[in-house]
Formats: structure tokens, C-alpha cells, sequence
């Protein structure tokens, strides 16, 4: 039997990062990020240089059915292998990594984007991932379906001594991580007392536990360890040691609420490639999903990084300078979430870190966000640079 | 017409049948149409039709793209073309959106735009996909449309709002059947 192919990310690019972004198609922000991405990854010739593309996009958010035919020519896969995967980035990260590991492929691009700003209906879209028989005539009409995730959120502190401070602890240290952080639309010098004061939007979340989309295009180049050595990429190699993702039920009342078992099933797929078998001493740090407060306690605990979350931030483990920094970049709650290119966004932020250390390992986790019941998790490691 | 066995039910009687739902989606989006075809509709408001050109492989896009696909670089210039070229192809449509058989068929197809200043065979020209008036079925069926020289209708310059639309269609040079 031959030896599977590591695989790594050799570079990343992004576009946007804001609320709005009237300068730019969705496909030149795709351009723009593919640009970014080929020159630290060190392609020159991406056309002839990647063996195949990936995209991971819905067709509703971009507003154009059959959306895959408009992938490739933003990111160089014009009559190349390209093929879409509807669900997040860090699930296009997962087919990529696959198709590498067969061996036939040596470089693969993934892709993924989201124009919020374009969607003047965004509640509609979301009322239609409802089940349309006996979901939808009953859901509340708002503009994003909180109430899925309040549902969560609620169940969550039922079966936890926790309460609203913790969820608001989370927002105020993610949304101040992101003021050292330049695409950080949603940063706030916010203090846990005047969350806690805050309005609900949906009980038992604020605006501040809630975040926003925001526009970005994000692209990660992957690559075997035959063309990290070929490319010379050892000093931007951050090495993917595993990686998982699934889907629970799109019922809703089958939901176990107060869980997220697809995070639990990927970060024990991606540990045991990895070979983790105890992440909190085997890991230096994770960017976990936090598209409300609550998922990053739930992510943490989903991902058996410990096994109370909500101690781990109390004892200040969590916070930039603690043991084990969480969403030190601020996380969705200060960066936003890009719809599908949520995942690709925790990884970037972990793939940069990664290079800022002289050696570590770290762990990404991505929720794509209600109404869906689906994660991916991937465990990273970086060598400072040198073969391991 | 065969009269069949059996009880006709009515649209509504169909609507209101239970295991069956109707659902009418909505939604609205406000396209960000980018760099590049901003400078396209601007041009189109002016009575212009501007493309870009791709110094690297020669290929001219019309509507313009900040990049250029083939060669994955940005694209090295806006040009002016003009507003006449020949048919590349064209198709007759004879059915409306509800499936119903139109009175009047639609011709749409693509125009390949005159690309003054470069030498055949050096760039890919610049091909527009618009309406087509002024030919017959029988242009199209017997292939005299393709090649056949046309010219932007350009609507009145107050109407024009800076969409693809300020160009009505695309007729023969020397007027056609309407």
C-alpha cells in the first residue's frame, strides 16, 4: 500500500470583508482573492499550474440559478476540472483534501463567496431553506431566522449552568479581539454590563451576540507535499493533519437542541487523522465557529476542548493572552459571517497565525449558520517552515 | 379531441387538493454590476459600447471584464467599439415563458463586433449576445443570417438608463423586415 500524500494550504487570499462593497462584482471580488492567494501560494501560471477548482457557493445567495457555471473564470478553472460544492468553505477544504490524497491531483484551488449586499429580501431566502409543508407556515417572518439558533441557545443554558453573561462574555471579548483586527467591520469597544443591557433580538440574544454578513470572496490554495517541495512552499506550508464535516437532520424538531453533533462527529474524524486524543494539551489554539456567542461555548465543547467551556472562559483561558486563545481574531461577531465563506474565513485566520508561530497546531471549526445542522473541523499544524 | 373518462377538476379545485402546497417565492436582489461593466453601462447610456482587451492572449471582452479569464491577469485597457458587426449566430424562439406558442417568434443572437485596429486573426473578437430585428425565419433557416451585417438600434438617449437595454436590437445595415 502506498503512502497517501500530506496535504497542506501554501496560500490564501481574500476580497471585501465589509458590509457593503459597491466597487466590485462578486466575481472580481473572486478575482481579487485568487490573485492574492496564487502569489503567496507562489503559482505563477495558475491556469496550468492547478489541477483542479473548487467553488462552494448556493445558488440564492448569489441570485443566479445554476450559479456553478459562473466558478471558474474569476479563479482560472475556465476548461479545467472545476465542479461546486453547495455548503461551506471548509467542506470544499474536505474535497480537496480528498482528491489530493488520491494522488492524481498535486494542486487544487477552493474558493467560496458571498455578496450579502446584494440580497435586499435575505429573510425570504432564508424562508425558503425552510421545510416548505410544515415549517414555513408557522416560522417567524423576520429577516434571518435567529429564533433557530435562539432555540439552541436557550436549550444550551438550560443544560448548562450558564446564563446570558456568559453568552455575553463571549460577544464583548470577540468583539474587542477584533479591534486589533483591520477587517473587523463589526469590532466594538463593548463591555459585558451594556450587552447585558441591550435589547433581545431574539431571546436570549442581543445584537451583540448576533452576527452580521458581511461581503468576502476567499480562496485557499492546496497542495500535496510533491508540489509543496516542487514549489519550495515549506515556509507557507500550514499542513491539514485532518479534517471532517456532515450533516445531522434538516428536521428541526429532531434536533437534539443545546448540541451540535455534526461539530462533534468532524473533530473526531479530524483528531483521528490527526491523532489527537486530547485536544486541549495537543492544541495551541482554535477559530471556531461564533455566529452567535453560544456556538463558541457549544463549538468548544462540541470539539472536546474540555470538557465545560464556559470555565475555560471564565478562567480567562480563552481570551488573545490565555491558554488556549479562541477567535483571537474576533470571530464572526467582529468580522461577520460571508455566508458560505464562513469556514474559508476561520481558516484564514487560522493558516495566518499558524505562519505568525514558530511551530504549533490549531483547530478550525465551521457551522454553516440556521436553519442548517451542518459543520466541518480541521486540524493544522505548521513546522516553522521546515520539513517536519 | 378525445374527450376523456374521468371527473375534470378546476385549477382551484387542484390548489386546494390536501398533499398539494403552493409556495410563491420573492425575493429581490440589487446586483452589483462591478467595475468593469459599470464602465459598460455608463458607455451604453452615451450611446457607446465599450470593451476590454487582454494585451497578453488579444481577446477584446464585450461587456468588459476587469480580468481576463484565459490568462488570469486584469485585462490592460477599455476600448470603444463600434456598434455594428455581422451575426455569428442566431436563433428563432417560438415559445413564451408559459410555454404557449408566441405569435411574433423572438430572434436573439450573438453579434460579432467590428474590432477596428487589430488584425484578424491577432485577437478573439468581441462577441455580443442581444436581440435580433429586422431578419426572417427564413434568414436564419436558410443561414443567410449568419454573416449578415448589423448596426445597434440604440434607443431615443432620454430613454436610456445605462442598461443593456438601451440598445433595442441589432439590425441588418440597410434596414430589414421589422
Amino acid at each position: 500500500m502506498t503512502t497517501k500524500p500530506r496535504v497542506a494550504v501554501i496560500g490564501m487570499g481574500y476580497s471585501g470583508f465589509q458590509p457593503t462593497t459597491p466597487h466590485a462584482s462578486f466575481r472580481e471580488m473572486m478575482f481579487e482573492a485568487a490573485l492574492k492567494a496564487y502569489s503567496i501560494a507562489g503559482i505563477d501560471d495558475p491556469r496550468s499550474q492547478v489541477d483542479a477548482f473548487i467553488s462552494c457557493q448556493e445558488d440564492y445567495w448569489d441570485g443566479i440559478a445554476i450559479a456553478d457555471e459562473f466558478a471558474p473564470e474569476p479563479i482560472g478553472g475556465v476548461l479545467r476540472p472545476t465542479f461546486t460544492v453547495s455548503g461551506d468553505g471548509l467542506q470544499g477544504v474536505a474535497q480537496g483534501v480528498m482528491l489530493l490524497k488520491t494522488g492524481y491531483f498535486d494542486v487544487i484551488t477552493v474558493e467560496s463567496h458571498a455578496k450579502p449586499s446584494d440580497i435586499v429580501d435575505l429573510g425570504k431566502i432564508y424562508e425558503m431553506a425552510l421545510d416548505p409543508i410544515y415549517v414555513r407556515p408557522t416560522a417567524p417572518k423576520t429577516a434571518v431566522p435567529h429564533y433557530i439558533a435562539a432555540l439552541d441557545a436557550v436549550a444550551y443554558m438550560d443544560s448548562r449552568e450558564s446564563g446570558e453573561e456568559d453568552f455575553a462574555e463571549v460577544a464583548a471579548k470577540n468583539r474587542n479581539n477584533g479591534l486589533t483586527n483591520p477587517l473587523a467591520s463589526y469590532a466594538a469597544n463593548v463591555s459585558i454590563d451594556e450587552i447585558l443591557e441591550s435589547e433581545h433580538v431574539a431571546y436570549p440574544l442581543t445584537m451583540y451576540d448576533i452576527s452580521q454578513p458581511v461581503d468576502a470572496a476567499l480562496v485557499a490554495v492546496l497542495a500535496s507535499d510533491t508540489a509543496v517541495d516542487r514549489l519550495g512552499a515549506w515556509d507557507r506550508a500550514v499542513w491539514i493533519d485532518g479534517i471532517g464535516y456532515n450533516t445531522e437532520t434538516y428536521i428541526p424538531e429532531r434536533h437534539v437542541y443545546g448540541t451540535m453533533p455534526s461539530i462533534r462527529r468532524s473533530a473526531l474524524t479530524a483528531y483521528g487523522e490527526a491523532g489527537i486524543t486530547n485536544p486541549l494539551s495537543q492544541l495551541d489554539f482554535a477559530e471556531v465557529d461564533d455566529r452567535y456567542s453560544f456556538m463558541e461555548l457549544l463549538s468548544l465543547e462540541e470539539a472536546l476542548l474540555g470538557e465545560d467551556s464556559i470555565e475555560l472562559l471564565r478562567r480567562g483561558d480563552t481570551y488573545p493572552e490565555g491558554k488556549f486563545p479562541v477567535n483571537a481574531s474576533g470571530g464572526s461577531l467582529a468580522t461577520g459571517a460571508p455566508f458560505e465563506a464562513t469556514g474559508l474565513m476561520r481558516l484564514y485566520y487560522a493558516y495566518m497565525k499558524l505562519l505568525s508561530m514558530q511551530e504549533g497546531r490549531g483547530l478550525v471549526v465551521s457551522w454553516r449558520g440556521p436553519p442548517t445542522y451542518t459543520s466541518a473541523a480541521a486540524v493544522l499544524s505548521y513546522y516553522g517552515g521546515g520539513e517536519e | 379531441m378525445v374527450e376523456l373518462e374521468g371527473t375534470k377538476l378546476s385549477e382551484k379545485e387542484i390548489e386546494t387538493l390536501p398533499g398539494v402546497i403552493y409556495y410563491k417565492p420573492f425575493t429581490r436582489y440589487k446586483f452589483t454590476a462591478g467595475y468593469a461593466v459599470s464602465v459598460f453601462l455608463e458607455g451604453l447610456k452615451r450611446g457607446k459600447i465599450v470593451g476590454s482587451i487582454c494585451r497578453r492572449c488579444g481577446r477584446v471582452y464585450v461587456p468588459p471584464r476587469s480580468y481576463c479569464e484565459y490568462c488570469l491577469k486584469p485585462t490592460d485597457e477599455f476600448i470603444e467599439l463600434p456598434d455594428r458587426g455581422e451575426i455569428s449566430t442566431a436563433v428563432i424562439s417560438y415559445i413564451s415563458a408559459k410555454r404557449g406558442r408566441l405569435e411574433k417568434p423572438e430572434f436573439v443572437g450573438v453579434i460579432r463586433l467590428e474590432t477596428p485596429g487589430y488584425r484578424e486573426g491577432s485577437y478573439e473578437f468581441a462577441g455580443l449576445f442581444h436581440k435580433i430585428c429586422g431578419i426572417t425565419e427564413e434568414d436564419v433557416k436558410t443561414g443567410k443570417a449568419i454573416g449578415m451585417k448589423v448596426k445597434a438600434r440604440w434607443r431615443p438617449p432620454e430613454e436610456r438608463a445605462g442598461s443593456i437595454l438601451d440598445i433595442e436590437c441589432f439590425e441588418p445595415i440597410g434596414g430589414g423586415e421589422d
